[in-house]
């Protein structure tokens, strides 16, 4: 016995219990069982979602992409604070802020978001944004088909993110509802635009 | 026209341009390339509630000469830059590249030292794919996208000139690395 050998036979007492047995063809039976394991899946429910034609929808919190929302008279809520940007991990988001006026209105308040831009290849879908926006202007949808084929395509513009105007909202700048403030905004008094907030 | 006013109905005429698009489109094989965590997602693709098989893709092959799709699956550091490019030029050509998830596309969340900032600055890109990481819809989404991408390719003469129109704009366009502000 060298000195490199393993020294489990020293008693002598394990020599004879290790049985390894001859690798063969498996017994008919054990194949038809392995066969009838396929055999049964054909039965089974199909469990694909045939997606492009069917599009299952996402559980309803699913971060998707971006929304700037509107008051229910059409003027923006963005105020443009930046603290979306500066919540922001990956530094995806630019806002450029301005002042409003009264001839030229945009959001409730003293300012607006000017240039609005979040690049989609950066975003992280994390919604620390969203938990940062102190107006709710900015949400997250569900939607999530948003692959292109440039870099420039997936910087999305305030044009690209902003809600639509639905009924009973004006396009902005348009001036306050008639005898209502910012506050009035804020606690939902506005309810619709009025039609002398139409700006020519 | 000519020979297609002759022929009976029934007949589906094509080009060969369109003949072998629609081939193409319907045989891809990506490669096996998974490099962090949206290979998971990658690799749930191919299970049978998404089933990538439906698109005859399923199988991921483990040879990138026997691949032409390259899916970037993950973040790309500094060290396997040259790693990625070896496997894209061992791919025989018509190949096409996704840069899947944020990282792959721009570098995502990691701007920092070790990671290239988008797969682009070493490969050619067809198809970015935002997302950290993407569900398998939008990566089926962007499979579809590349589809229409690949269905509508030129070939022969018509494709020499788009090459060399490409070539052109490459050499006119500012280089990825000196991009300033959300295009870096």
């Amino acid at each position: 016995m060298s000195e490199l050998e393993p020294k489990r036979a020293i008693d002598g007492a394990a020599e004879e219990s290790i049985h390894i047995p001859i690798a063969g063809p498996a017994s008919l039976f054990t194949q038809l069982k392995g066969f009838w394991v396929t055999f049964a899946a054909q039965f089974k429910k199909v469990t694909t979602v045939q997606y492009p034609e069917v599009k299952e929808p996402t559980a309803p919190r699913f971060h998707g992409r971006h929304q700037l929302n509107r008051h229910p008279d059409g003027l923006e809520k963005c105020i443009g604070c930046e603290l979306c940007a500066w919540a922001c991990p990956a530094d995806a988001i630019y806002v450029e802020g301005a002042d409003n006026s009264d001839e030229q209105r945009y959001s409730p308040g003293e300012r607006y978001g000017k240039v609005y831009q979040i690049n989609y290849l950066r975003c992280i879908f994390c919604g620390l944004c969203i938990e940062a926006c102190p107006t709710r202007a900015l949400t997250m949808t569900n939607e999530y088909e948003l692959a292109d084929d440039s870099r420039k395509k997936l910087i999305f513009e305030k044009e690209d993110l902003l809600a639509p105007l639905r009924s009973g909202m004006l396009q902005p700048p348009h001036p306050y509802y008639p005898g209502t403030d910012d506050q009035d905004y804020y606690h939902g008094r506005v309810t619709e635009a009025h039609p002398s907030q139409e700006q020519k | 026209m000519g020979l297609e006013e002759k022929l009976p109905s029934g007949f589906a005429l094509t080009t060969v341009e369109k003949l072998v698009g629609y081939m193409r489109k319907n045989s891809l094989w990506p490669a096996t390339f998974g490099l962090a965590c949206c290979a998971i997602e990658m690799m749930a693709v191919t299970t049978g509630r998404y089933d990538l098989a439906r698109f005859g893709m399923e199988v991921f092959r483990g040879s990138p000469r026997q691949a032409d799709l390259m899916i970037v699956a993950g973040r790309v550091s500094n060290k396997m830059a040259p790693v990625l490019r070896q496997v894209y030029d061992q791919m025989s050509e018509p190949k096409w590249v996704i840069a899947m998830g944020a990282c792959a596309s721009s570098g995502g969340m990691f701007n920092n030292y070790a990671i290239v900032q988008g797969v682009d600055h070493v490969v050619p890109v067809d198809i970015y794919l935002p997302g950290c990481p993407p569900r398998p819809e939008m990566l089926m989404d962007a499979i579809i996208k590349l589809h229409e991408e690949i269905k509508n390719a030129k070939l022969g003469i018509n494709r020499a000139k788009i090459i060399k129109e490409v070539e052109a704009a490459a050499l006119a366009a500012k280089p990825t690395i000196e991009l300033k502000g959300l295009l870096a």
